[in-house]
Formats: structure tokens, sequence, C-alpha cells
């Protein structure tokens, strides 16, 4: 696994620590030896396609769900075997799950009402809440009389009523609308940054994770393929998978030659020394490369894998566009992302030559199969 | 440091206080259920295995009543009642449902009320109506041709009448589940509309009929009331467990009896378990519903079987109430409130009428709150999986068990000299417990499909919001699921008024009801009172209905205020 080089907030002692989690459902294993530390007030998400065991590790960290194997410490302390309601954490679940029979201020105070507060401060600490989320307004409406994002805002503040030392979001904003996910997007992480709440988002929009995350955890099948910030794993992704679930990718077989060199259909590039890469010379390795790092402007004569290209096709993708690239006396194409400044500067147009460069230091390469 | 547990042994969470509720529930339930259930038919089934003297005889009892032919007929008798009953029955309900719910034809939201009708009388009121119409001065007599409706005649146009509803309801069911894309790509293909109804509809509502077929069939054989009112000669198998049990005190033999009766029942439940779950993947989320289109042939055609199938249900009742009304059938016809006057006959008098009233409400208020906390407790609980199976099976057996069987169940177990709980034989509380456990499969199944379509992280919220499992219960499942529980309120009440099977063995003088004392006044050859109470019934569970509704509407729009936007 990637070992964590960099964090976005260096904090000497873990908030939550998981070791070895293995969670099975009879004969299917959902989650693999899973291992994850996480610090005090970091906004943490859970990123990979559907099926792959962020629920299930969330459910895992909350005690709804309890694992096969393995500890999970929170605050110092062993929760690994804890009853849900003996734990320190709030939830906001996709559905939302708000009481619809009951007030927005109701829901809001739902856990506060049954500890032994004075009535006062109970409306004191619900109107507190409401005015965090901005719903001061619609205290008196039930839940099905909100929209989407403003029930998606009772249930954060419900979530928060208890002041919890972690809050657990699962999948918060896939059932709102895109503009509305964007709004709810930064009022979250804001929110998050001014209480310092140590938080866990389960997410399998990358979008949302590289806008959000403080670090994001790449899940893959029931493990964990990259822990790192949104910038690492983003530029520097551990795995081919990695690589491929976040942002778009060129994704060339290849193999590798001497003196940092690698051949791909008969073209030969360079890259950039790599202390991760586990291939030796003449081995087959895979390639990647994001579209958006071809560069096609001020490549200097002596620029390394400077490249003669036909563009065979262009789509416009509405604020860049997407090209298709024949490299000239070989059969490798490659996608790039081109934008409109450099594609009307440069004249641009379908069947015409162009020159491109590959900067080496953008070249990922993996051995075959294994990842890394 | 890693804290690896031992390979092998499986982490265990704590139980927190809220687990260990819901697990003492369990553990309430299943014993109450084994109690009022399992007890009570092991009891039956050993009964069946003794001689007069309590002892072990193995099946000489059965190998008796097979060497009976006075005892065995019955069978034979019981079958064919079942079998004709069942075509005739399915047939009418089908046309019936068909024409609801897949024809433009008028007055289709009072063909549907009116189908319903007989839900709402006890099974020997048609019986008696039948009397007066076909009868030795029934005015429609003639229309027999010589025949005797006192038989299978009697018992099958009787049953048909008050399976009528059951067989409906499930049609209905059936032939709303259907994907109108079938339809369109059947017309696409070319085939005719003949061709189309065979393959499309009838097939698609294939199970729908099996478990109609299977459900009416269990209920005609297993039934009571008919046979006793009109069966003349004819002897069935349910009349034969009541004659060796109240007619010659032979427990033995009507044990023996009741275990036949049970195949049927235990037959007809497997296949509908069966078909329930067959049919649960017909439909997907992409179906879209079928919406019939005007067609005035077809519309005319359904409209006039449905109005003849609805003057039949109409005429029946209105017979019964002609007869309770008429001061002497056939000789004075004038008003007369003299059959009402019960207390100066046989059977319990208004009394037995009071009771009843207090018999259903207690089964409505005790039974709805005992079904809806278990079925709430099985589907809430986290783990314990062993404990939450058992109570769902248990709750689901009564509907492999007819009404007398169970009562006979309940005579065996609680009046034996040793039990502890022998003291309620005799009770209105035995009663009540008879019925809430008759009557159980079907509200349990109620309300586990209300429970089910809540959100099942209500209770998660609650958990992480450290709120006691109890307060969530009250303030949110039971607000939210209230139109279950009233419906599961009113099926219970109805039911607990018009039913006689169960409760037959197990009244006394003091705790006498009115579907009994209706029985035993036609009994005594009053049949007109006896009319007059089934009247009586049927105007109650009516009258319930409607102000329960009513009532629970008012107090729906207070809680359920969030449901409008
Ligand atoms: N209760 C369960 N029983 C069996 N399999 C389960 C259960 N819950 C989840 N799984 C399986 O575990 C895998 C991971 O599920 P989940 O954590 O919900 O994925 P996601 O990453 O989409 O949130 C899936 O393949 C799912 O089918
Ligand atoms: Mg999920």
């Amino acid at each position: 696994m990637h070992a964590l080089k960099t964090s976005a907030r260096p904090v000497s002692q873990p908030y939550l620590q998981l070791t070895n989690i293995t969670k099975r459902y009879g004969s299917f294993t959902a989650l693999q030896s899973v291992d994850l530390t996480i610090h005090e007030g970091e906004f943490i998400c859970f990123l990979g396609p559907s099926g792959c065991g962020k629920t299930t590790l969330l459910r895992v960290i909350s005690g709804l769900d309890i694992q096969s194997e393995g500890t999970v410490i929170q605050a110092g302390r062993d929760i690994s075997g804890l009853p849900v309601s003996h734990r320190d954490f709030g939830i906001v679940f996709q559905s939302y799950a708000l009481f619809p029979n009951l007030t927005v201020e109701a829901n809001v105070g739902y856990g506060l009402t049954s500890r032994r507060m004075k009535r006062r401060e109970i409306a004191a600490r619900v109107g507190e809440l409401l005015t965090l989320v901005g719903l001061t307004d619609q205290r008196r409406k039930y839940p099905p009389q909100l929209s989407g994002g403003q029930q998606q805002r009772v249930a954060l503040a419900r979530a928060l009523a208890l002041s919890p030392g972690l809050l657990l979001l699962d999948e918060p904003l896939s059932a709102l609308d895109a503009r509305v996910r964007l709004r709810l997007r930064t009022e979250i992480r804001d929110l998050q940054q001014r209480l310092g709440l140590t938080t866990i988002m389960v997410t399998h929009d990358q979008e949302e994770a590289l806008a959000m995350a403080d670090r994001i955890v790449v899940m893959n099948a029931g493990r964990i393929d990259q822990v790192g910030t949104p910038l690492e794993v983003y530029s520097r992704p551990a795995t081919p998978f990695v690589a491929d679930f976040v942002g778009k990718m060129n994704f060339k077989r290849g193999r590798l030659g001497p003196d940092r060199r690698v051949t791909v259909d008969g073209v030969e590039l360079v890259y950039a020394p790599d202390p991760d890469l586990r291939a030796q010379p003449g081995e087959e390795v895979v390639l990647c490369l994001r579209p958006e790092d071809i560069v096609v402007r001020g490549i200097s004569e002596t620029a390394p894998n400077r490249l003669a290209v036909r563009v065979l096709s262009m789509e416009f993708i509405g604020n860049h566009f997407h090209l298709r690239l024949g490299i000239l006396g070989s059969e490798l194409v490659l996608e790039g992302d081109l934008s409109i400044n450099a594609v009307r500067d440069l004249s641009i147009e379908v069947g015409r030559g162009l020159t491109i460069a590959l900067p080496p230091d953008r070249l990922r390469i993996f051995a075959q199969g294994t990842g890394r | 440091m890693r804290a690896l547990p031992d390979a092998g042994t499986r982490l265990r969470q704590g139980l927190s206080s809220d687990d260990w509720t819901l697990r003492a529930g369990i553990l309430v339930i299943l014993a109450y259920l084994t109690v009022t259930l399992l007890l009570p038919m092991s009891a039956l089934l050993s009964k069946a295995l003794e001689d007069r003297s309590g002892a072990f005889v193995g099946l000489q009892n059965f190998a008796r009543y097979f060497a009976t032919p006075s005892l065995s007929n019955s069978i034979g008798n019981s079958l064919f009642v079942g079998l004709v009953s069942t075509a005739i029955c399915v047939s009418l309900a089908f046309v019936y449902a068909y024409g609801l719910t897949r024809t433009l034809m008028p007055g289709r939201a009072v063909f549907r009320l009116l189908g319903a009708i007989p839900l709402l009388v006890p099974s020997l009121l048609p019986a008696i109506a039948l009397v007066y119409m076909f009868g030795n001065q029934g005015y429609a007599s003639g229309l027999l041709m010589g025949e005797s409706i006192y038989g299978p005649i009697g018992i099958i146009i009787g049953s048909v009448f008050w399976t009528f509803p059951h067989a409906l309801i499930i049609l209905i069911t059936a032939l709303s589940l259907s994907d109108a894309r079938l339809y369109e790509a059947s017309e696409a293909l070319g085939a005719s509309p003949w061709r189309t109804f065979w393959t499309v509809t009838i097939s698609g509502a294939r199970y729908g009929i099996l478990s109609a077929i299977f459900v009416v069939f269990t209920l005609v054989v297993t039934d009571f009331g008919v046979p006793k009112v009109i069966g003349g000669q004819f002897n069935v198998l349910a009349t034969d467990v009541y004659k060796q049990v109240v007619g010659q005190q032979n427990f033995e033999m009507g044990a023996v009896v009741g275990l036949v009766l049970l195949l049927p029942a235990v037959l007809s439940f497997l296949v509908d378990r069966i078909v329930q779950s067959r049919q649960g993947v017909q439909l997907t989320g992409r179906s879209i519903p079928y919406a019939p289109k005007a067609n005035r042939k077809v519309d005319l055609a359904l409209g006039g079987a449905c109005l003849l199938i609805g003057l039949a249900i109409v005429s029946v009742l209105g017979t019964a109430f002609f007869a309770a009304f008429a001061k002497l059938w056939p000789y004075d016809l004038s008003f007369s409130l003299r059959h009402f006057d019960f207390d100066n006959m046989d059977g319990g008098g208004w009394a037995s009428y009071v009771n009843s009233l207090r018999m259903a409400g207690l089964t409505a208020v005790f039974g709805t709150a005992i079904i809806f906390i278990g079925a709430y407790l099985v589907e809430k609980t986290r783990g314990f999986r062993a404990g939450r199976e058992a109570v769902h099976f248990l709750a689901l057996l009564p509907m492999a068990v007819p009404g007398l069987v169970l009562g006979l169940g309940y005579i065996f177990f609680f009046n034996a000299p040793g039990n502890p709980l022998n003291f309620i034989y005799g009770t209105m509380a035995i009663l009540v417990l008879c019925t809430i456990a008759h009557f159980y499969s079907v509200a349990h199944l109620t309300a586990v499909t209300a429970l089910k379509q809540l959100d099942p992280e209500f209770e998660t919220v609650s958990q992480s919001l450290r709120v006691p499992v109890r307060r969530t219960f009250l303030a949110v499942t039971v607000p939210v699921s209230l139109p279950a529980i009233r419906d599961v309120a009113i099926y219970l009440f109805v039911n607990a008024m018009t039913t006689v099977s169960a409760v037959v063995f197990l009244y006394s003088p003091a705790t006498s009801l009115a579907s009994v004392a209706a029985l035993n006044m036609d009994d005594a050859g009053d049949i007109a009172p006896a009319a007059a109470m089934g009247v009586l019934i049927f105007c109650t569970a009516a009258l319930v209905r409607v102000i329960y509704t009513v009532l629970t509407a008012g107090l729906l729009r207070a809680t359920q205020r969030w449901r409008h936007r």
C-alpha cells in the first residue's frame, strides 16, 4: 500500500485508527485487512466505485455493522466491540432518514430531548444548529415539505446536535441535483472547517472527493489502493486502478527499455526517475498519461518526447476540446484535452498535423498486473 | 501495534440496553405464540393419538376413522363441495376483478364496495338467506326444479357467496400487477385480443389465480357456518368435527377429523408461500402499470356480468334483511322488530351481542398491539436471527390452521386439568386469545409490509443520537404506521364479530357470542331471529368500519399532516 508521505495537517496523535479491518458476509469478503489512520479535524473522503466497500467501512466505524476482524480505536479508546449507542459520532445517510412526522425543530432536537436538558436549553441549542445550517425560517415545517437540499441540512444539523467527535456522511449529496450539490459541497466543507470536526464522507464521485477532502482514501474491491491528498491522488496515482478511477487517463501497453526509456507501439519515450516503479528493463508495463498533460505550445527543438501527430478527431466538450491524436509513423493513438485558446491560436483542425510533447515527469509507469 | 484477534474467533459486538430490550421482547412474543398457538396445536396432535383414558394408541383412531364409512364419506363430500364451490367462486371473482381492473365499465367504485360486503357477515347468514330464497317456502324455490336447497347445492351457493371477496382481493391484486409493455408487445406482434388474453392476462395472473383457488378451497372445506345451517343430511368434515366434539363428546375422533381438515389448509399455505415468492419477481421497478382503454363492447359485457353478480350479492343480503324485519314470513310481511327480541330465545340473548362487541373490541385493541409490536421486533431487532425467524414462522402458522382445528386445540390444551392456565377456560380471555391467534397471520403480514416501507435508518439514527428505541417506536414508528395499524384493527374487529369456527368450542353460557347465538337459534328452529342476529352483526361491522374510518381520518389528519406537501 502507498505509504503516507505527506498529510494535509500533520497532527501528532491519530484520532481514529483502523487496524487490519476485515469484514465478511458469508464467503464474500467485503473488506480485506484495511488499515487507516485519521487525524483530528481532517476531512476524509472514501472514494471508489459502487460496491467496493465504502459504506461497509463507514458502518464498521460507526458500529452499525461489526467487523469480522480488526480493531477500531477512536480518541485513544478501543471501540471495536462497542454497541452503536456507546460510540461518539453523528451520521447522515443518503436517504437522510429524517422523521417525516416530526417538524424540522423536533428532528434537530430529537437527540437532545432524551438527555436531562431543560426545555429552554434545548430550544436554544436547536436554534443555534438551525442558524448554523441556515434553516431558521423552516423550523415548523415537516421534512416532506422541504427541498432535497434543505432536508440534507436538517439531517446535518440533527447529526451535529450532540456535538459528536466524528461526523460520518454516506453519499450525502448523491440524491441532489447538480446545482444544489455544488453549493452544498462548499457549505459542508466550510461548516466542517469552522467546527474543526473530524469528518468522513463516502462518495463515488471523484470530483466531489477532489474538491472537498483533506485526504482521499481510494478503495477498490474491499481494499485501500491509495491514501493521499487530492493532488497526490490525482497526479501520482499509486495503482492503475486509481489512475483510471480518478480523472481521465490514456492507458497504453509498452515495454520497459534501458535508460528510463519505454517503447509503446514502436514509439520510444523517456520517463522521469520513479523510485516506486517495480519493473525491470525488458518487462511489459502500463503507461499512463493524463489527456491534459499533452503539451502543444512552446515546444523547443530539443524537448524530450517530441512527436509529430495528426488530429484524427475533435470534440467540443464545453470548456475545452477533446482530441484523438495519431502519432505519425506508428499505431499509437493518444487522447488529449486542449484549451479553446490553444485550439484557436494553433488553428487546430481535424486532419491537420501538429507537434506535441509528453513531459517525462507526467508519464506514469506501472508494472503489469500488480499495480506498482 | 496490531492487536489481532485469534484466527477463527468472530468478533462479537457488545449489546446495548436497546438490544436487550428488543431481544427480551422477541422472547416474550415467542412465549406468547407458543402458549396461544404451538401448545394447543400439539395438544390436538397428541389427543388424536390417545384413547379416551389418555393412553397412547398410535394411529388406532385413524384406523377406526377410515373404517367408519359414516365418517370417512365426509372426505369425499367435502372434496366435492370444495372443488365445485372453488371453480364457481374463482371464475365469478375473476370476471368481477377483470371488470374492475381492466375495463372502464361504469360504477366500478360501487361494484368494488358491493364485492366486499360478504366480508362483513358471518358465513351462516347467506345460508339462512338461502333457506328463505330456495327453502320449502322460499320465494324462488321453483328455480331449483325439485332439488332441495338443504345439501350440497345450498352449501355450494352459500360458500361461493362468503368466499367471493377473498378470491376477489387476490385476483384484483394479481390483475393490477401487470405490465402494460407486455400488452403493447403482444399487440405489436399482431396477436388477436383472444390470444393476448390467454398469453398475457391469464399467464400474468396465474399465480394469483392459483393462490385464489387454494385459499377459497381451504375456506370452503374448513367453514362450518354454511354446512351447519343448510347442509341437511349431507355431512362434511367441518360439521363432523362439531358433531363428534359437541354432540358425542368424542374428543379423540374430533381431533382425528381436525387433523384431516388440517391437510388442505397446510397445502394451501405452502402453495401460497411459493406463489408469493414467485409473484414478487414478476414486476420490476421499470414496469409500467396497465391502463385500460375504453372499449364499448367489453365494457358493456363485463358491466352486465358484474351487475348480475352484484345483484346476487345484494339479493342474498336483502333477503336476510327482509327475513329479519318481516313479521311472519311468508304469511305476514309487515315490518316488525319482534325477531330482535333475543332475550326470549335460546342462544344467549342480547347479552351475547354485547359479549361479541366486547370480544371484538378487546381483540382489536390487544391483538393490534401484540401483532404490531411482534412485527416490529421481527423487523427491527439487530442480530438474534433464530429468535426473529421463529416469531415470523409462528406468526404465519395460523394461516395454515382452520379455526375449528385451532378451537379444538384450545379445548385440549387449556382444559387439561394440569394446566396452570386452566382458569381462563370459559372466560372472555380465552375467546380473545383464540381469536387473535386465529387471525394473526394476515394482520402480521400487513404490519410487516408497512414496517418494511419505513426507512431502515430511523433506528440507526436514533442509536447514534443515543435515544432509546422505545422512544423512537412511540414517537416515529407508530405515528408513521398509523394507517396500517388502523387496517389491522378493523380487520381484527370485523373478523372477531363474524367468526364462529374457533369460538364455537370455547364459549360458556356467560360468554356466548352473537354469531354463536345466531347458530344456536337457527339450530333451535328460530330462523328469523338467527337472520336478525346475522343482520345485526353485519350492521355493526359495517358501522364500526365507517365510524372508525371517519374517526381515524380526523386522527390521521392530525398526525399525518406531514404527508401533505
Ligand atoms: N448485509 C450484506 N450482506 C451481504 N453482502 C453485503 C452486505 N452489505 C454489503 N454487502 C456487499 O459488500 C460489498 C460492499 O458494499 P458497500 O460497502 O455497500 O459498497 P459501496 O462501496 O457501494 O458503499 C458489496 O458487494 C455488497 O454487495
Ligand atoms: Mg454505499
